[in-house]
């Protein structure tokens, strides 16, 4: 039990630093060219590198990881909101696996 | 209040990754309080998956710190990035208490402000924060009853957000769309090629990000108007 504080003051404690000290020291605007171009892309990459490839293995095949990311994907660019294109890659990906299920569940994969 | 709104899609989102969360923390052996307390102080995904999968083994402080730093060293360029963009106001203590809430969804709709001040932050993050909290209690209380099949689908909520996220500014933006692409791949080689695939995948997220934006960086730097608009 006084395990679990320890490791949870760990836990927080750094994810809270590592979020509030660079947002509380950079008060000024950054000058470089490289630094605002860099800043600029960066959400982006990370966002891109969290979910290729790990979205493919989220769900229990990578069928329905796929068809998910596909359908959510289409949607995205075709400048749907967050949520639906949340909902509807759910949506795709349960349909597949219930595909999967029910209609080929002698097929292995 | 638009900030309130702009933060509802989130809490949504959160309300299902933190439903799988629960979930998974009942499954490693936590109290349904233990894992409430967890999301509430700490407000990451990827972070408190690994936590909980450090803290079942007893006395690893330093490879829960060294684990959470790399995961999180994201937070940090996010962090810097937004420090631009926010309000002249939006400073001091108010950015010690705000910075909490920096989560990749929050960070993601604000940076698309023109400029962040203080009231559209906060507003922004509290349906995230009631969500990430909720999802993660009725997670713990009642993730035995849903089939494995659904809960498998919920897990896509979080990337089919960051999808959309990433799509309206790929579409508009060619550089965008090449590092973007660029730090999927890498991440892919990270993934599948053995030895580099021994290396934590918190730690090679940020790696990728970093390579592929500073490829951006140097390829295509960015106007002014672009970075501040």
């Amino acid at each position: 039990m006084k395990d679990f504080w320890i490791y949870l003051a760990i836990l927080a404690g750094s994810t809270y630093l590592i979020r509030a000290i660079p947002f509380a020291a950079f008060q000024k605007k950054i000058k470089s060219r490289f630094a605002r171009s860099f800043l600029y892309y960066i959400p982006y990459t990370v966002l891109a590198a969290m979910t290729i490839p790990a979205a493919l293995q989220a769900t229990g095949h990578i069928f329905s990881a796929a068809a998910g990311l596909l359908v959510g994907g289409l949607f995205a660019f075709k400048g749907k909101g967050l949520t639906f294109v949340a909902v509807a890659s759910c949506i795709a990906a349960l349909a597949v696996e219930l595909l999967l299920k029910f209609v080929f569940p002698n097929v292995s994969f | 209040m638009r900030g309130l709104k702009g933060g509802i899609p989130i809490g949504l989102g959160y309300l299902s990754v933190s439903f799988t969360f629960g979930i998974m923390a009942v499954s490693y052996g936590f109290a349904w309080w233990q894992a409430v307390v967890i999301s509430m102080m700490t407000l990451t995904s990827a972070g408190q998956l690994a936590g909980i999968g450090v803290m079942v083994h007893p006395g690893q402080y330093m490879e829960m710190l060294i684990s959470q730093i790399t995961i999180n060293l994201r937070y940090s360029f996010m962090s810097v990035s937004l420090s631009q963009k926010t309000s002249p106001s939006f400073r001091g203590i108010k950015r010690w208490l705000l910075g909490f809430f920096m989560t990749d969804e929050i960070f993601a709709v604000a940076s698309a402000e023109d400029e962040v001040d203080t009231k559209f932050f906060l507003g922004l993050s509290v349906m995230p924060y009631i969500g990430w909290t909720l999802g993660t209690l009725f997670g713990s209380l009642l993730g035995s009853v849903l089939p494995d099949m659904v809960l498998n689908a919920l897990c896509l909520a979080i990337y089919g957000m960051f999808l959309a996220i990433i799509a309206p500014v790929a579409k508009t933006s060619k550089p965008v769309l090449l590092v973007v692409a660029v730090a999927a791949v890498l991440h892919c080689v990270f993934a599948f090629v053995p030895v580099l695939n021994q290396i934590s995948s918190g730690l090679t997220v940020s790696i990728c990000a970093v390579l592929a934006a500073v490829l951006g960086a140097i390829l295509f730097p960015v106007k002014d108007e672009e970075v501040t608009s």
